[in-house]
């Protein structure tokens, strides 16, 4: 582990990432949109779709990682999915009370059913996922001075 | 029921390790090995929404115990009171013993329980909501002011470890330090 000079782990390492981590993020995008329908849901993708980054910044260190979601692109999205949940919330108000269910229900088994539930599940996975991957970065890249004394 | 049974046996096992190692990593892997049990369990109680959030935090979590605290110089308490810490432990173990003994007896049976609210989530939650995943359609929309306040403690969450340790936040006194990224 070749954590000195910040440039990821070693080429076995990289490769099999290149070659999971798209197979990570698609896993969690299918639990996001399908929640409605199979187990799983916002929180539960939101964080894989989080651990395809935190894979992504182990092995090929955090400037890759960072290239591909930067730290206030972490935020942006944490507020927009924040914003987003809360704007669904209250746009039931034009129907009668706060989070009514005012879409279309549609079919039971499709994709497009269940009125506001799949919007819902993909705000809280922004939220979920960018809030998780800036806690981990705010975590691990802290340095703490407490050795030397 | 065996099965379960063995689960917990293994848990608790595994949590004693956790404890008792002394080597950071191997605690760190211990402590995974409970999560594991646990979503296990879940999946044995019918609950898989339950096991996969289960299983997804347990390897964030163990990612960010190894990466954030192995390899770094935190400060241990090693030494200390270990006697009065041990009486105080024994001492809340007993009163949660009993008053667990006295609760656990008014809990309806395992595996079945008394559905008064639920009844009609599992009974018209289909056709109310549309959703065929009924903890989906509980979560978002029956009980959706519990998720918008489950929302909430995630982003202060979130607010608080940026706010906490950023760089700026933990300059000395007369240090410049400029904001990175």
């Amino acid at each position: 582990m070749s954590h000195e000079h910040g440039k990821g782990m070693s080429l076995i390492v990289k490769t099999i990432t290149r070659l999971t981590v798209g197979a990570i993020f698609l896993y969690g995008m299918y639990i996001v949109l399908h929640g409605h329908l199979t187990p799983g849901g916002g929180f539960a993708g939101g964080v894989i779709i989080a651990l395809s980054f935190i894979h992504l910044m182990l092995a090929y260190g955090k400037e890759a990682a960072f290239k591909k979601l930067s730290r206030s692109a972490a935020s942006v999205w944490e507020s927009t999915g924040a914003i987003m949940f809360l704007t669904i919330s209250l746009l039931g108000l034009t129907g009668g009370y706060f989070f009514l269910n005012f879409l279309h229900k549609g079919e039971p088994f499709h994709l497009f059913s269940a009125g506001i539930i799949p919007l819902c599940n993909i705000a809280i996975s922004f939220k979920v996922g960018a809030g998780i991957f800036a806690i981990f970065v705010a975590l691990v890249l802290v340095k703490f001075d407490t050795g030397k004394k | 029921m065996v099965e379960l049974l063995i689960l917990m046996v293994l848990m608790i096992i595994g949590a004693i390790i956790a404890v008792e190692l002394k080597d950071l990593l191997s605690s760190v892997i211990a402590v995974g090995a409970v999560g594991l049990a646990l979503s296990i369990v879940f999946l044995q109680l019918k609950a898989p929404d339950v096991a996969i959030t289960q299983l997804v935090v347990e390897i964030l979590a163990l990612i960010i115990l190894i990466r954030a605290t192995l390899k770094k110089d935190l400060p241990f308490s090693t030494t200390g009171r270990w006697l009065l810490n041990t009486v105080i432990t024994i001492c809340f173990i007993a009163i949660f013993f009993l008053v667990a003994l006295r609760c656990f007896k008014d809990l309806p049976e395992f595996g079945y329980p008394i559905m008064r609210v639920s009844k009609t989530y599992i009974q018209e939650g289909l056709s109310r909501t549309g959703a065929t995943n009924l903890v989906g359609s509980v979560i978002l929309d029956f009980r959706a002011y519990d998720t918008l306040g489950e929302a909430t403690i995630l982003f202060t969450a979130v607010i608080g470890v940026l706010a906490v340790v950023r760089r700026i936040g933990r300059k000395k006194v007369g240090e410049k330090v400029e904001e990175e990224e």
